[in-house]
């Protein structure tokens, strides 16, 4: 087993009322994969945020510990944390121009993330962001370092930003929907670079993502949220063949190679909860058909083997 | 319709012809191409000599495309190839640099203001970025409410109006007062379906309309989809990359390639045969929930820019079946099959 690279224990960042994350643990061991996955607005985002220390006010970390290589940064300073970003840990945001500036050019922002960091000529670092643009399948690199983003399609947009993240190989990244807008091949193409960088350089991901069939081949560990906690987690194929929370089986029907081609797709009933307004016991349980009276009690984190879940009526081990 | 064109036999036997009728939207050899204007350093590194001009984009080459009223077509391709653009043409947000785009049978460009307006407000677009297209200083609410209010949509109190429209969208009407900053990405991206829908399209453009939705969202906006296509008949442009989707929601599916249209079919057909070689790559990296952890592939050959596309057939740096005229002659799309084309020189040497 490798060295635990980062430890959430127990996060809560709130915003106001609304508690987007709210109870979060999970840890990541070095050269490992964590895919988290899970509903949209449960928090995913916002626990990466809350790591790299880029909450947006009113949000703030209420409760909780994140230590980072035996370091406590939870309240790092903001310098601290800038220092840390981009050589020790990187973040890909879910919407590129959280990244990108839209009145720069290209060349200009990669050239400045390359310096900020290292000290290299700006001939030098022009020659580094090229390799990058290159390396995550953007063809005629020197004419496309002279655009702007808005000139970018989504999916080129999505990959300079990859590109920045890349920059100074770090030993940690957490990349938010990085793929959204890539077709299969080029996607192919970043993970396998992905992959790269895990195994030469002994990196730790932690990749959110809707995409299930890319978690099952990418992460070691993966991790379910709904309604700001980690509702089950563990290795990715057992959660996947055999999951134990009502949701994370909920999900994984609803894919459409799970359904019959033209048909309705089989959706989880009702709506996600308002995280203003969370239940005491088990968020999911108005949705949930095994839910009955134990379910309103709060449901503690139980665990069986390498696996841990929040549900009392775990699904059997063996699904029809 | 279209013109006599080699193409036009093929187009009418698979598209218009079957029912008969003038297809809802037909794109006529649509081409469109970005130029970047250079700013002031450049224009002096130019003017002395120290630069060339930036090369203009090709972003569209030559397409010809016609949706029928109550079909979903799925365009699908690489990222980059111009399915934005394209979307964005036929939602009338982009005027094509070269072809025409017709509404019901008439040239857009001919249509009295009137009802060109009219017609732009029955096709609706969701947008790939849903950040980049909210207004972050208006509330999500107004977002929604505002179109079907300025064009008297909305019988009844306009707060009940866009809470119905929120819930459609599977989103909580307690949000509705937030920015759009406030939303997580999926959240965001409903916002924009919420929006389109709101003011009651005969077609919608969807250009990765559900990316950022989980999987069990992704199903409810689906169904939705589905469900106002049964009850109002509407039609759909859907772009994805997701092929489980495209093929789950689509009749027909178009595969673009670096502008162009290389193959297009019934969503069964091209699914069970593909024809053209980048589709069949394509379906060959489909990633399926797996077992065990598994390897991603790099792409094998270059890349090509729609800077200086490849001449002949844009695909063939990467085509391991590519041959000496693939190199110099661009294939036309063919009919291999009814209702079936695809544009490849490998169908010329089988015959
Ligand atoms: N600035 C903010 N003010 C208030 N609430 C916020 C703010 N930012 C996020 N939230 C809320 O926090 C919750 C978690 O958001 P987050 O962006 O982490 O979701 P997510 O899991 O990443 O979802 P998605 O998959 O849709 O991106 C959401 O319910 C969202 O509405
Ligand atoms: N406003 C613009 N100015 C200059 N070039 C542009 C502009 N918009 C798009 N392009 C270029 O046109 C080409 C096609 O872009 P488009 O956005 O249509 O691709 P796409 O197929 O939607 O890709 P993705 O799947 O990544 O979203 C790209 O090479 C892009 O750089
Ligand atoms: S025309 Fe030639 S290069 Fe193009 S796809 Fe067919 S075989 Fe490959
Ligand atoms: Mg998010
Ligand atoms: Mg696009």
């Amino acid at each position: 087993m490798n060295a635990t690279v980062l430890e959430v224990r127990d996060l809560r960042t709130h915003f106001g009322q609304a508690k987007a994350v709210d109870g979060v643990s999970f840890s990541v061991a070095r050269g490992d994969v964590l895919g988290l996955v899970g509903e949209s607005g449960s928090g995913k985002s916002v626990t990466g945020f809350s790591i790299i220390g880029l909450v947006d006010p009113p949000g703030t970390i209420v409760g909780g510990q994140i230590v980072f290589d035996g370091r406590d940064i939870t309240r790092s300073s903001r310098e601290e944390m800038r220092a840390l970003r981009g050589r020790r840990m990187a973040m890909i945001f879910q919407d590129p121009m959280m990244t990108l500036n839209p009145v720069l050019r290209i060349d200009t922002q990669m050239i400045e993330a390359v310096q900020a960091h290292e000290n290299v000529s700006r001939m030098d670092a022009r020659a580094r962001a090229r390799d990058a643009l290159g390396m995550v399948g953007i063809p005629s690199p020197d004419e496309r370092l002279q655009a702007y983003p808005h000139q970018f399609s989504g999916g080129m947009r999505q990959r300079v930003v990859i590109a920045i993240a890349l920059l100074h190989r770090p030993d940690f990244i957490i990349a938010d929907e990085p793929t959204t807008a890539l077709d299969v091949t080029i996607q192919a193409q970043i993970l396998a670079e992905m992959q790269k960088l895990v195994a030469q350089n002994n990196t730790s991901l932690i990749w959110i993502t809707h995409d299930l069939a890319v978690v099952s081949r990418l992460a070691d560990r993966i991790a379910v949220m709904y309604a700001g906690r980690i509702v089950e987690s563990g290795p990715v194929s057992d959660v996947l063949a055999r999951p134990l929370h009502p949701y994370t089986a909920g999900l994984i029907d609803s894919v459409p190679s799970r359904n019959r081609r033209g048909e309705r797709l089989r959706q989880i009933p009702g709506m996600a909860p308002s995280v203003a307004r969370l239940p005491a016991g088990c968020a999911f349980a108005p949705r949930c058909a095994r839910a009955d009276a134990v379910c309103a009690q709060a449901v503690p984190l139980l665990t069986a083997g390498p696996r841990e879940h929040r549900c009392v009526h775990p699904l059997p081990e063996l699904r029809a | 319709m279209i013109p006599s064109t080699p193409v036009a036999a093929d187009v009418q036997s698979s598209s218009a012809g079957s029912s008969g009728m003038a297809p809802l939207i037909e794109l006529n050899k649509i081409s469109h191409s970005f130029g970047t204007r250079p700013d002031l350093a450049a224009r002096l590194a130019i003017s002395f000599k120290l630069a060339k001009p930036a090369a203009r984009v090709q972003a569209i080459d030559g397409v010809s495309l016609a949706v029928r009223r109550g079909e979903v077509l799925g365009l699908v391709g690489e990222s980059g190839c111009g399915k934005s653009t394209l979307g964005r043409i036929v939602a009338g947000i982009l005027s094509p640099t070269r072809g025409s785009v017709s509404w019901r049978g008439k040239d857009m460009k001919a249509l009295p203001p009137s009802e060109r307006r009219e017609a732009k407000l029955r096709v609706q677009m969701i947008f790939q970025n849903p950040y980049a297209s909210l207004n972050p200083r208006r509330k999500a609410a107004d977002i929604v409410g505002e179109a079907p209010r300025v064009h008297g949509l909305v019988d009844g109190d306009l707060g009940t109006f866009v809470d119905q429209q929120f819930r459609r969208a599977g989103l909580d009407p307690a949000l509705k007062h937030r920015f759009p900053h406030q939303f997580s990405g999926g959240q965001r991206q409903r916002i924009g379906i919420a929006r389109a829908l709101a003011v009651q399209p005969e077609f919608l453009v969807c250009d990765e309309a559900v990316a950022a939705l989980d999987v069990s969202i992704q199903a409810q906006i689906l169904n939705l989809f589905m469900d106002l296509r049964e009850r109002l008949n509407l039609t759909y442009l859907f772009i994805s990359h997701d092929l489980g989707v495209v093929e789950h929601i689509s009749d027909r599916v178009a595969i673009m390639y670096l502008g162009r249209i290389v193959e297009e079919a019934p969503a069964e057909e091209i699914f069970a045969r593909a024809n053209h070689p980048y589709t069949q790559a394509l379906l060959a990296e489909v990633p399926r929930i797996e077992t065990t952890k598994r390897g991603f592939a790099a792409i094998k050959g270059e890349l090509p820019s729609p800077l200086s596309p490849p001449s002949g057939c844009h695909f063939h740096p990467r085509c391991p079946h590519a041959m000496p005229r693939c190199r110099t002659e661009a294939p036309r799309l063919k009919a291999v099959a009814a209702g079936h084309k695809s544009a490849c020189h490998l169908n010329d040497a089988a015959a």
